[in-house]
């Protein structure tokens, strides 16, 4: 199941539309690091409204997807994680650590817009 | 068998990845059936989906049994997760949080019996694993 990704002015926007098998995260996460440089985007948005379950392997990759991007210069917010998939990860032990969250896609943009205008935004416009 | 079974049991094959989605979206279904509260749906659903990656990652191939069970009016979701993999050579280091031999976070066992409100593992090494999680409804 491949993932729909538009660029939304300075962002990509990843909408997860189905369940996603291990390889399809794989997919994902490997689509996303690529495309964050080609297109130049200054944050990455991942919607997860759809899914009815994170597991340890998603989880993982999800948080993988964030910290490479970060290394690769931007910024990644995972938004729309269901309250029932919240308890199901907190129970068993999972925490998306160091990875910014937002209750849906207007939060997410909007937390990316602050990010936008913090201190590390100088830094970026000269690159 | 300990427990009634109120409808057909459920076997779904496990031997790739695809097969995890399968098993956990008819985990869900079947608990669907039996009435649970949404939040028990994703923690069912989310204990299988742990559940059956442990085979694929593991064993490669093996089975999960989903059947909906009563005890004395007590209805209940019961998922099996067998293999005649490798087995797991010490248990209790398996159910700690975080060890891991395949490199993942190591909290699929451990995780799984928070999940669930009973767990069952036993495994013969070189020969096997079963692990019996039940989610009773409340």
């Amino acid at each position: 199941m491949q993932v729909p990704i538009l660029k939304q002015g300075a962002y990509l926007i990843a909408t997860v539309q189905s369940a996603l098998t291990d390889e399809d995260l794989k997919q994902l996460r490997d689509t996303l690091v690529e495309r964050v440089s080609v297109v130049r985007a200054r944050g990455v948005i991942v919607d997860v409204t759809a899914l009815d379950v994170i597991d340890s392997f998603a989880t993982r990759t999800l948080r993988d997807v964030a910290h490479m991007i970060r290394l690769r210069g931007a910024e990644t917010v995972i938004v729309g994680i269901q309250p029932e998939v919240a308890f199901s990860m907190v129970k068993l032990g999972l925490t998306l650590e160091g990875v910014a969250t937002s209750l849906d896609l207007e939060e997410g943009l909007a937390y990316l817009d602050r990010k936008g205008k913090g201190p590390g935004h100088e830094v970026r416009t000269h690159r | 068998m300990r427990f009634a079974l109120i409808a057909d049991e459920v076997r779904v094959a496990i031997d790739s990845d695809a097969d995890i989605v399968s098993a956990r979206q008819k985990g869900r279904g079947l608990a669907s059936q039996c009435g649970f509260p949404s939040t028990d749906l994703a923690v069912v659903a989310t204990a299988i989906s742990e559940l059956a990656r442990n085979i694929v990652r593991y064993a490669v191939r093996g089975e999960v049994i989903l059947r909906l069970i009563d005890d004395n009016g007590r209805r209940g979701v019961e998922v099996v997760a067998t293999d005649d993999g490798p087995g797991i050579p010490d248990i209790t280091l398996a159910m700690q949080d975080g060890y891991s031999t395949s490199g993942s976070l190591g909290l699929g066992l451990p995780g799984v019996r928070r999940l669930m409100d009973e767990f069952e593992i036993a495994s013969d090494f070189g020969k096997g694993t079963t692990v019996t999680a039940r989610k009773w409804k409340r």
